[in-house]
Order: structure tokens, then sequence, then C-alpha cells
């Protein structure tokens, strides 16, 4: 076997493995559940996992750069409680008011990491703290409710032509990120980076830019989330968003993204997200069947297990393609 | 000896040669912030020089200690642990099971205690195993294997308690988060053994040598001769087995054992009081009393805020600050 | 005669200590200027600064006439300096177009138009007679190649002054060639080649002038053809050289025992190792020669337990089966010093001593504890006795030269008292004084009985070292020369044409 056929074949995995893991869990549930392809139950697995999926996009172009970004479940906890406060102003404030607080907090990670030079891990979990504790303090310790006259709530709640906004906006979302990764020298520069950061800065690309920009983008998209987040439940979240950097992560992964950089996918990201989502959609049609009775914490065991399978897969192909090559 | 020292210019011996204030500052900081914030406190702060004080810290940060050593340890060898919140939470889930008499029929109730204490923590342990197997066996990083038992962990410990509270009373069991040895709170002491074992392992022993070989660059450390997989499998179980102590005085401590909520978030607090106390985060150079030092900053800062009337929420943002901080002062050192 | 590139009494210190003092670079356009040195002379440094990796402290850089001080490397670029450093510093997971476009991408409508950038990586690298899909990855193809895309990249930047650093170190002669035509492409169309090497061959046949460094100064300047390999060499080193070649002393020691101590038989792993076989008695050096590639050192990871064999014998004093760890064949006695210094060898974060003594830690141990006393006697025994220059034991070992740093890794195995010592490319990075050390060094523990497995790329230092060699041939031993039979051409005509099957020698 050549070294050609294991990369071919890893790359196959990796970017269609998930799919076909996320074909296959659709399938079971429409034949085995009536209406899991209903539109009210399609629509809401839509509607609720789009903050998951803006999250996880950010971290997707994180990750492939070979960086980590742990803050986005403060920032999106940060970027409702702005939006909150700012909705009785009108939908665009609010809008705004979390994108910047996003934008902000990624700003600040992208100056530690790249000025003051700290690894990613750490410096975003400190700005996970920090983003956290601005959230507590202007949120006074407590949910903030948002105003509904000014119709901000139509970002989690509305419909435009059928399909739920929050889904509307992480279709476009999605799309756009696609498209910078595969068909500009911004996103060709973020592989690279990830594949090589030393080499990449010797080929005279910018690498600081580029690494400052993906932590911004990272940021934005999670206080993108938060106003959803906002809109969606109705209040400003001081304490919520906690985990979601991790099942962000376990998504990007799942999704065939090789952590330690150089290798991704934008859409395998978002079947990842829809792969960890459904499986709770699937356990709560499970118990409404009444044969088992399995309670919702086994949803994070699930998860765990299907992450673990996942990262196993992917590490016997990686080492396999390792040894032909060295 | 000295002149071969001085006869090959190529070689600058810049850490012996210049003793200077900026590198005894990065080097001792995290002792001299200890200090300054202790001095600050005993000038500020009303009734700070107190027993009641003491106390009050020092088993607001036991657990972290705890856990913070066995990450120590696992930082060393260049890996990371993010499963110790919900291994603490496995822990604290399986002890009342235990000495209430939930699991198996007990013939006597310190029959019970006793199990109580010695099946978490093993548990756990076995947990931390695992850990090290998928690094070392299937060769998945540090984090993402973690992040499996992270996820899973503190589900099963939700589904072996159904999510519910857990409330007890066992003075016995509790000992170990309530108890006094000589007027001292027991956890403290246990906390300052572990510490002190851990603290001669690294320095002296040869498996303390092969944790910082490992981590400092682990294929010369295998061309060498090193079990790299075994060290790397026991580093792992440590964390677990500490983790599953933790977890114990954590619900001693509170009385009760609430699977949602024991260890949250602990693996960042334990990840930070490591960074504050001045180990390497890529691995091959660690100091356990370092990060001893670490959390009582990390403590001692958040005291400080609340015990001069600065909202808690605040505090999280000294924290990030202070951690930034310090691993800066490290890169500096370095640089 | 307008210079194109003068750089004059530049300065840098790094934490005080200087790497520069009052160096100075001159380019001709369209010449070939050899840039040498010792390690640590100052070269790479000169070459950072130059395309503005580094700043500079004091000093002035001209380029094209015109006074410049660029502030990264892309900069440099654009301005017409291409640089090609000396580990391939491209992007495996990437395809083979992306790393010669990036940078100067082509677009249609504002997105990347891949299709007009597969043209023109295919192109540019058709000039060096490869023709590969440029769709793959990287990673796909051999080092060779990835060192020709390299240079397709520096080069289809459309560059004045292209910097080669050490690019030969990973080509094996017939590609050293074809690069060598580029080079002289590259001059008839104009553009000048900065070529640092440390090999003199090399610069002799395709350098106009010459630059020496030493201890950060310029020392030297000459035409080549002015300048023989000896001058070239005492410039360098800054002194006569009385040992550093040709010590004929204690050339071909003789095996004194005839009972091999280690037999290696038709070894097999992966694709670079398909059937190997050759043995080393007590006291004797062996060289093992080969192409790049040829698979010694794979051959010799296999001997050491680093890497698993797929089939073959591996005889070791009483032991019959090849090691599954290193651990296993280090207690039987043995020891291997990588190619790699830096990722297999050293340990940079510890201390000399730490590093030292790694591998005997177990047995300065008791009870698990370690015996710090008796740890410290022997690093200090053995930093005197090899003359490691460092400012103690305790200093950290990533403080020391290369050279020194080898001698600590070659320590590490000598305080087990082994039998056998593997030394995969032993001189790699050091300069010529440390080289001649460590070579004399060798000799005289193979005149006290160690058996010594010696992996070079350099023909020269194997031949006169060794007292038998055994050639690698894709992955084969194709000839074991011994004895009278071992020169420089010998060893060249078996690694080219295979000559004389190890077969064939055991039946006469």
């Amino acid at each position: 076997m050549g070294r050609l056929d294991t990369a071919r074949l890893v790359r196959a995995i990796g970017r269609y493995g998930v799919l076909l893991a996320l074909v296959v869990l659709i399938l079971f549930g429409w034949l085995r559940y009536e209406n899991f392809l209903g539109s009210y139950n399609v629509l809401s697995v839509l509607r609720y996992n789009s903050m998951f999926a803006l999250v996880a996009l950010g971290m997707c172009f994180v990750i492939i750069t070979g960086g980590i970004d742990l803050s986005v479940g403060s920032t999106a906890a940060l970027g409702s409680v702005v939006a909150a406060l700012l909705s009785p102003y009108g939908v665009l404030p609010g809008l705004l008011g979390g994108l910047a607080a996003g934008f902000a907090v990624g700003a600040i990670n992208a100056f530690v990491i790249i000025r003051l030079n700290i690894l990613p891990f750490i410096a975003t979990l400190a700005t996970m703290l920090a983003a956290s504790g601005c959230a507590l303090l202007l949120a006074n310790n407590q949910s903030v409710s948002v105003s509904y006259e000014s119709g901000f709530t139509e970002l989690g709640q509305g419909d435009f032509l059928g399909f739920p906004i929050p889904a509307w906006i992480g279709l476009v979302a999605y799309l756009a990120g696609s498209l910078v990764l595969n068909l500009t020298a911004f996103g060709r520069t973020v592989l690279a980076v990830g594949g090589n950061e030393d080499a990449t800065r010797l080929m005279g690309l910018p690498t600081t830019r580029v690494k400052a920009a993906v932590y911004i983008l990272s940021g934005a998209l999670a206080g993108l989330a938060g106003v959803i987040l906002a809109a969606q439940f109705g209040a400003g979240q001081p304490i919520e968003g906690v985990g979601w950097e991790l099942f962000a992560i376990a998504s990007v992964v799942v999704g065939g993204t090789l952590l330690t950089g150089g290798v991704g996918s934008v859409g395998s990201t978002l079947a990842g997200v829809l792969l960890l989502g459904l499986i709770f959609n699937i356990l709560n049609f499970e118990n409404g069947l009444g044969w088992i009775s399995l309670s919702a914490y086994w949803q994070s065991v699930i998860r765990g297990a299907l992450l673990l399978v996942v990262v196993a897969i992917q590490a016997r192909l990686v080492a396999r393609s390792d040894d032909v090559h060295a | 000896m000295a002149d071969t020292a001085t006869t090959h210019p190529p070689a600058p011996a810049r850490s012996t040669a210049r003793p200077d204030l900026r590198m005894f500052l990065t080097r001792h900081g995290a002792w001299v912030a200890l200090a300054l914030l202790v001095l600050f406190n005993l000038a500020v702060t009303p009734n700070f020089a107190t027993w009641q004080t003491l106390n009050v810290n020092l088993t607001q940060v036991c657990a972290i200690v705890i856990v913070a050593v066995g990450m120590t340890l696992v930082i060393a060898t260049g890996g990371i642990d993010l499963s110790v919140g919900s291994l603490m939470a496995i822990a604290g889930a399986l002890a009342p099971l235990i000495f209430m008499g939930k699991l198996f029929p007990l013939p006597h109730l310190y029959v019970g205690i006793a199990l109580a204490f010695v099946v978490p923590v093993l548990v756990a342990g076995a947990f931390g195993w695992f850990n090290g197997f998928l690094i070392t066996r299937l060769r998945i990083q540090p984090i993402i294997a973690t992040l499996v038992l992270f996820i899973a962990g503190r589900g099963i410990a939700q589904v072996m308690t159904n999510g519910n509270l857990q409330v007890f009373k066992v003075p016995e069991f509790q000992y170990i988060g309530l108890g006094r040895l000589f007027g001292v709170p027991f956890q403290a002491l246990l906390m300052l053994v572990i510490v002190l074992a851990a603290a001669w392992m690294l320095r002296r022993t040869v498996f303390g040598r092969q944790i910082l070989a490992v981590g400092g660059n682990e294929r010369a450390a295998r061309l060498s001769g090193i079990p790299v997989v075994s060290v790397k499998r026991r580093v792992y179980l440590i964390s677990g087995l500490l983790s599953g102590i933790a977890g114990l005085i954590v619900i001693a401590r509170n009385s009760a054992a609430d699977a949602n909520l024991v260890g949250l978030g602990m693996e960042l607090d334990a990840i930070a009081a490591v960074a504050v106390g001045g180990t390497l985060l890529t691995g091959g150079r660690a100091t356990i009393i370092g990060t001893l030092v670490g959390a009582l900053i990390i403590q001692l800062v958040r005291y400080t805020l609340l015990a001069n009337g600065v909202p808690d929420a605040a505090a999280l943002i000294a924290k990030a600050a202070i951690i930034v901080l310090a691993v800066w002062l490290q890169r500096q050192a370095r640089s | 005669m307008t210079l194109l590139l003068s750089m004059r009494e530049i300065d840098k210190r790094f934490a005080g200590v200087p790497a520069l003092a009052s160096a100075s670079l001159e380019v001709e356009p369209g010449e070939v200027h050899a840039l040498i040195g010792q390690n640590g002379a100052g070269k790479s440094t000169m070459i950072k600064i130059l395309t503005g990796y580094y700043a500079k402290d004091a000093g002035e850089i001209l380029f094209d006439g015109t006074p410049v001080e660029f502030s990264s490397p892309q900069e440099a670029q654009r301005s017409g300096i291409s640089t090609i450093y000396q580990e391939i510093n491209l992007v495996p997971y990437r395809s083979v177009t992306e790393n010669i476009c990036l940078g100067r991408e082509r677009r249609r409508f504002g997105l990347l138009d891949w299709s007009a950038m597969h043209a023109e990586a295919q192109a540019l690298l058709s000039r060096f007679n490869i023709h590969i899909d440029v769709r793959r990855s990287l990673m796909t193809y051999p080092t060779a190649i990835q060192q020709m895309v390299a240079i397709a990249r520096a080069i289809g930047f459309e560059a004045k002054l292209v910097i080669m650093d050490e690019p030969t170190s990973s080509l094996d002669e017939k590609e050293v060639e074809v690069l060598f035509d580029v080079i002289r492409q590259l001059k008839a169309a104009g553009v000048s080649v900065i070529f640092v090497s440390h090999k003199l061959d090399e610069l002799y046949a395709v350098c106009d002038r010459v630059t020496v460094m030493r201890d950060g100064r310029t020392v030297r300047v000459a035409r080549m053809s002015e300048l023989s390999k000896l001058d070239l060499v005492t410039a360098m080193l800054g002194r006569e050289l009385s040992r550093v070649l040709h010590d004929e002393g204690a050339h071909h020691a003789q095996a004194a025992s005839r009972e091999a101590l280690l037999t290696v038989e038709h070894l097999a792993v992966g694709r670079r190792v398909r059937d190997v076989s050759f043995d080393i008695r007590p006291g004797e050096i062996v060289g093992l020669a080969g192409l790049l590639g040829s698979g010694r050192t794979e051959t010799a990871r296999v001997v050491f337990g680093a890497d698993r064999a797929e089939a073959g014998r591996v005889a070791f004093g009483d032991i019959a089966e090849p090691a599954a760890e290193p651990a296993e064949a280090i207690r039987a006695g043995m020891g291997f010093c990588s190619e790699d210094r830096k990722f297999e060898g050293i340990i940079p974060d510890m201390s000399v001593r730490e590093n030292l003594t790694l591998a005997l830690m177990p047995q300065l141990a008791r009870r698990g504890v370690v015996d710090e006393a008796r740890s410290r006697e022997i690093v200090d025994r053995f930093i005197q006795r090899l003359g490691i220059r460092c400012a103690g034991p305790e200093q950290p070992i990533r403080e020391l030269s290369g050279g020194n740093q080898q001698k600590v890794l070659l320590a590490r195995w000598l305080c087990m008292n082994p039998r056998l010592l593997i030394l995969d490319e032993p001189t790699r990075g050091i300069d010529v004084g440390a080289k001649a050390e460590i070579l004399s060094l060798v000799r005289e523990l193979a005149g006290q009985g160690l058996g010594v497995l010696m992996i070079s790329s350099e023909l020269e230092e194997v031949v006169e070292a060794a007292s038998r060699i055994f050639v690698l041939r894709d992955g084969r031993s194709v000839a074991e020369l011994d004895g009278d039979e071992v020169s420089e051409e010998a060893v060249m005509a078996a690694m080219a044409h295979g000559h004389e099957p190890v077969q064939e020698g055991a039946d006469g």
C-alpha cells in the first residue's frame, strides 16, 4: 500500500466519514420515529444548533491555524448580555453590540497570543475568565431580559421564507466561511500557517495578521452566537456558554479537522455540529417511544463515546500514514 | 576547570553570568507576588492575620492544589488533563452511593466508609489510566483524549446518581473535608503531604527525571531508553487518583454530592495554578511548590478583592490578568 | 562596477553577546557568491538581517543602489530577494501549487484562479525537468523534490538575488547537478546567488567569489580561483591545520577479535530497507555508506530498536532477536547518536549533567532515588575527558555549541560502557575543529574494543575512519569494502552502480 493511498484515505474519511455518519443517523431517526423529519423537529433542531454552529465555525478557523480558542463560551455569554442590554434600542444596536463584544474579546486574544507570545491555550483560558467576569458584572449576576417591543427576539425566534432566522445566519456564515477558506489567499494562508508556521513566515506571508484575524473572527462569531442566544431565550445569560468551547472543539474534530492544524474543512465542521446535536434530539425521541428511559444525562456519555470513536479512527489513520512516511 | 569555561567564546553563559533584578523577579516572581499580597492584606484587610482567615483560605485552596499537583506532572510531560473535574464528579458521586449502601449491602458502616475512601479514588485512577491509554496506545493528542472524559465523565456521574443531589451526614467520612488534626484542617495536612511527596519525587527520583525528560524532548527520551509510554500512563494515573481524592474532599466539605457541580471548571483552576506557579506549559520544566504558590496567589487575590468589597465577577478578571502576567513573565525570562 | 548588494559594518548583539561585529558582504550582479564560515561564525545572522528576519544594531545595507532596511522576509521578497533555507521551509500538508504560489496568487474576480496557478507551478518545475502532479500535497513527494519546489518558489518571485542556505544538504549528487544547472541558468539571466555551504567541492564547482566569516567578522573576500582549499579552511578556522585533515595515525585500527559483535542479516522494514546485511566485530569501526534515502538511518534505527523490523535477523551478543524498544538495546550494551541532534538528541531545558546521565539514570539510582553525588562525579569526569566546553555541569545544554552538545551526547553513551555505538551523522553541523576531536575520540574508543557503526554523508570522513564499509543502495547492501579496497572512488562506484554484491564476496 502506497502512502498516497493512505493519505487519500485519511482525507476521504476526514471529509466524508462524518457526512456518512450523519446520513446514517438521519436515516435511523427517519425509520424509527414518526415526525423525525417533520418540519417542526427539523426547524427546531436547526434553530437551536445554529448558535453552536457559529461558535464551531470560528473554532474551525482557529484550529486550522494550529491554535485553540477556549474563550468562545464566555464570549457568547458576554455577547448575549450586551445584546440584551442594548435590545431596547432596536434590533441593530443589539446585534452590533453583541458582535462588538465578541470582536473585542477576539482582539484581546489576538494581542495576548501574538504580541505577548503566549500559548493560545493559556491566553484564551484567561480571556475566558475575564469575559465571564465582564458578563457577570454587566448583568449584575443575573439574567437580563431582552426588550420584546423592539423586535430583537426575531433574531432568535423569527422565520424568514419559512426558515428560522438563526439558521439563515448560520447558513450564510458557513457559505462565506467555505468560500473564504477555499478561494481566497487569506484562506490558503490560514491553512499554510497551520501546516508550518515558520515556513509560512519565511515564505513572506503575513502570518501575524492571519492569526490575529482568525481569533477576531472566532470572537465575533461567538458574540453573534450570543446575540442569537439572547434573542432565542429572551434573556442575556451571563452564566450560559459553559462548556461550549469544548463542544465546539469536539464538533470540529468530529468533522475531521486535525487538531495539529493545517488540514480542515468548513463543511465537515457543520456536519460535526449537526451530528452531535442530533444525538440529543434522537435521545428525546427514544424516550418518547417509551421503550427505554434514558435520562438526558446519557447524551454527554454518548457524545463522549462518539468523540472517542472518531478520534480513535482518525489517530489510527494518521499513525498509519506517518509510519509509511517515516 | 575554570579556564576551560572561558576558552571558547561561542557558548555564552547567560544564565550564570548576569544575576540581575529582572532575572530574580522572573525566577522567583511567584514568591514575590505572594509575599506582596500577604503584606498588602496585613496592611489593608481587616482581621487578616487570624487563624480564621488562614483556615478559610486553606480549605478553599486544598482541592485545587491537590488536582493541580497531578496537573503539574501531566503538563511536565508535555500533556494536559481536561478530565480532572469530571473525575472528581465521578468519585464524588460514587462515595455516597457506597457508604449509604446503595450499590451493595454493607456488613458494617465502617466497611462502607473504608470502601468509600478507596473505591472512588481507584475508579478515578482507572479513568486516569484510560486517558493515558488513549494517549499512548492510540496516540491521540492529550487535549482531545481527555476531552472525551471531560464530556462523558460528568455524564457518567450524573447517570450514576440520576442527576440527584445526595445529601448525607457521616462524620467519619467527612473527616477528610471537615476534620482537624492539631487544630489544622485535615485536608490542608493531606494537601501538604501530597505537595511535598510530589515535589521530592520530581526532584530526586528517576521517575521525576523521566517525566521532565519526556516533556523536554520525547524522541530523545525514548532513544535514551526511557520508558515513555509507562511514564505517561503513570502521570495520567496519578492525576486521576488525585482528582478522586479532591472529589471526596469537596463532597465531604459540602455534606452533599451534586454530580452537576462537583469539580466544575476545576481543570481550568488547576491549569491556572500550574501556569502562575511557573511550570512551563509546553513541558520539560516543572515546579510543584510553584504550583502551590500559584494556587495560593489566585486564592489570595480573590480573597483580597472579596474582603475589600469587590464583586466576585471582578475577581475573575483579576485572575485572568494574573495568568497572562505570570506566563508573560515566564516568557521574558526565557527569551 | 555597481554592486547589487553591499552590507557594510553590520553589528548585531543577542542579549548582549555580539553575533556580528562590523561584518560586511558585497555581491556583484550576476555572480554566484559563496558565504562560508564555521558554525556560529555569523553567516545565518547576516542572512537573516538581510532578509528582515532580524533587525541590525548598526551598519548599512545597499541593495540595487538604494539603502534598505527590510522589516520582514515578505518585504525583502517584494524587493527581489528570495531565500531558500537549510531546512525545507514549506507546508507539507498543502499542495505543490500552493507551496509555490502562496504569496503571489493569481486571482479572477477577486477569488483564487486555481487553474492558472497550477499551470504556473507546472511550468516553473519543468525548468528543473520535474514533472509531477502539482495538485497533490507536498508531503507525498520525496525530500529532493520538496527541495526543488522550494527553489522553484524562490525563483518564481522574479528575484534579483537568490540566497541558498545549504541547499544541497538533502540532495544526492545527481540532484545537486540539476541544482547547479539551475544556478548557472540564473546567473546567465543576470540573477545573483549567495550560496552557503560546508561542502568545499561544491563551492569550487559553482561559485565565482567567496566571503569567509569568523567570529562575527568578515575575514577574507576573494575570487574562488585565487584561493586554495587549504587557504579557505585556514581562513575559516583562523589557525594552521595541523591535525584537522588526514590524521593518519590511527587509520584502520585492526579489528582485534574475529567473532562478530553484531550480525544483521536480510533486514527489511518499510520501503526504505529491503535487504540489508552486515556485521561488526569488537574494536572495529564499520561505515555504512549510501546516498540519501538508501536506507542507512532506517537500518540503524531498527538495529537500535527505535523502529520495528519486518523481516530479517539482528544478533547482538547473546540476543538473537531485534530489540523491540531502545531500552532493550541499551540494556544489551548499545548506544545510538541520532542524526538529528536537536529533535532526537538533546533535551534543551535540561542541564549538561542531566543530559549526560539520562540513559545512565536507572543505574545511578537506589530504589528509584538518584544518587546525586555519583552523578556529579561521573559528569565531571566526562566533561574533562572529552573536553566539553561549558560553564559547568549545571548549564542548560541548549546554550552549548553544536560540537559540545554532540560531545555530551557521546558521553551519554560512553558513561554506560557500551559494546556498540551507532553514530548517525556524528559531525553534521559541527565546525571543523570539533569534528576532528570527535573523530579521533571515536578511533581511540574503538582501539579499546568498542564496536562502532558510523553513518556519514561525507564520504571522506567514512573512508578515513572506517576499516570496513558496507554500501547500501535502494535499501539493499550491495558491497562490502575491506582494508585496501576502502577508497572514496570504490565507495562511489558501489553507490552508483552496485558493484560487488555481498553475496559474491561471501563466496570468494
